[in-house]
């Protein structure tokens, strides 16, 4: 089953991810002043709007430079792999009955490996700047994403267990009595975990980490490159927030309301969350985020696998 | 574990806490009047200039912003010629201030100094000199020191008794 209008639902999710992608920008401000007792940006237009026009305005004129040192057509395309392995996830995410690009019935392991692809981007990053803060940021790009997109799959396994599915249309549909997140509490916090970790924001923003590398992956990126990284990141928070919503809190499920619009109320829950955890948590030491994923993580992923399959095993013996 | 989903729980409820943030150019900050801003520079009450262009000033600051020249008028009150000070270096240390003899350089509360032209920034004597004693609003200088000026002879500041007549036995 594909949208009746393909071209329309790719325009169409195109458009509104990278909008939304863009307005994240202002939001995470705006919220993460909320939760600091500051305003944030309310100057620009209305609530101060705009901002996200005069930031683009000013990332679009910013000086373009690409060190000459670094490894030119490496540095040229790390920035784009990010922006084009997220967006081609969004493919197989159904917003609502009907509107999705191309219903796979791997959806779920489509967007696994794409968001695995996604590291080769910050990695290729650090390593083609030729800077060793970039470097460092690039080595704790790959070890994180080795320690947590191992259970990061792991934790979706029980829901495709109950669902019976790796079609992402047919998980949401099989949440029509139960949302996920009841049968698979702890799935859903460890993905929770593995997403925040997978699109390397806070409190797992070690290959970006300001405050020891000033900025990573990223240190030698400006201009528009830099903003494909912001994009890029924005666009991964809004992935794994429709990622939970369609695995553990029924997609578009709800009553009253138009699908589309419980779609939204809970991909926004998700992104103002992700936020949250931003505006709260410390970032840990890079070997207490090893140790935990390894020592801790895993085997809860593996355990909880393990009971979801016993009992649907029981249940349909 | 528990302390990270504390955590998480007391940073939502800072949404209902009074912000902090005050929002400048619609409402200003209260500031002190020992605030340390833009540069005055006084009278005396009797509407004089207390500057006396002893260059003490120029001698403390640490960014050598300061320049003046001094000058006598016929009657021998010092002043200066011309006063300069670059609001361009100057970091609103206070140092002159704390130098001035005569209470007559005085920092005050009021920042609100940008110009979009450097040189604009440059402040001559006119643009100092205020009509009043700013923080000081008894003192005269010149009232309480030995220096003999036209309409105050020797002997005539407060608290000081007539010359001694060196030429003179009697006690
Ligand atoms: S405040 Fe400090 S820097 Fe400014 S003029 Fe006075 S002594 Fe110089
Ligand atoms: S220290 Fe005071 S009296 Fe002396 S030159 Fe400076 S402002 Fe004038």
């Amino acid at each position: 089953m594909t949208s009746p209008y393909p071209i329309l639902s790719i325009l169409g999710i195109l458009i509104v991810t990278l909008t939304l992608a863009a307005g994240l920008i202002w939001l995470e401000r705006r919220l993460l002043a909320l939760w600091q007792d500051r305003y944030g940006p309310n100057r620009v237009g209305p609530f101060g709007l705009l901002q996200v026009l005069a930031d683009m305005i000013k990332i679009f004129f910013k000086e373009d430079w690409i060190p000459p040192f670094a490894d030119k057509a490496v540095f040229v395309a790390a920035p784009a792999i990010i922006v084009v392995t997220v967006l081609m996830s969004f493919a197989v995410v159904p917003v609502a009955p009907g509107i999705i690009v191309s219903d796979l019935d791997v959806g779920l392991l489509f967007v696994l490996a794409m968001s695995s692809l996604g590291v080769y981007s910050v990695v290729l990053a650090g390593w083609s700047s030729d800077n060793k803060y970039a470097l460092l940021g690039g080595v704790r790009a790959a070890a994180q994403m080795l320690s947590y997109e191992v259970f990061m799959g792991l934790s979706l396994m029980g829901v495709v267990l109950l669902a019976g599915s790796f079609n992402l249309t047919a998980i949401v549909e099989a949440q029509r009595n139960l949302w996920f997140v009841a049968p698979q509490f702890l799935g859903f916090v460890l993905f929770l975990i593995a997403g925040a970790a997978e699109t390397r924001r806070l409190p797992f923003d070690l290959p970006e980490a300001e405050s020891e590398l000033i900025a990573g992956f990223h240190s030698e990126y400006s201009g528009m490159k830099f903003g494909m990284f912001f994009v890029g990141e924005y666009l991964g928070v809004i992935l794994i927030s429709c990622l939970i919503t369609i695995l553990f809190f029924g997609g578009w499920l709800g009553p009253v309301l138009p699908p589309i619009v419980w779609f939204l109320i809970k991909v926004m829950f998700f992104i103002a969350f992700f936020i949250l955890m931003r505006a709260a948590l410390p970032r840990p030491r890079f070997d207490q985020l090893m140790s935990w994923g390894w020592k801790l993580m895993l085997p809860l992923a593996l355990a909880n696998l393990l009971i979801t399959g016993a009992v649907v095993l029981a249940w349909r013996s | 574990m528990f302390s990270v989903v504390r955590t998480i729980w007391y940073v939502l409820l800072h949404m209902f806490h009074k912000r902090i943030t005050v929002q400048y150019p619609d409402e200003k900050p209260y500031l002190a009047p020992r605030y340390r801003g833009r540069i005055i520079l006084s009278r005396d009450p009797d509407g004089g200039e207390r500057c006396v262009a002893c260059y003490l000033c120029a001698a403390a600051c640490p960014v050598d912003c300061i320049a003046l020249q001094a000058t006598e008028d016929p009657t021998g009150r010092r002043y200066p010629e011309f006063f300069r000070i670059n609001f361009s270096r100057c970091i609103f240390c206070g140092f002159c201030e704390e130098a001035c003899p005569t209470y007559a350089i005085q920092l005050t509360p009021d920042f609100e100094m940008g110009e979009y032209q450097r040189p604009n920034l440059v402040y001559e004597k006119e643009d100092l000199l205020i009509n009043g004693p700013g923080k000081y609003p008894g003192y005269n200088f010149w009232r309480v020191c030995g220096v003999q000026i036209g309409g105050k002879d020797k002997g005539e500041a407060e608290n000081e008794g007539p010359p001694v007549d060196i030429h003179s036995l009697l006690p």
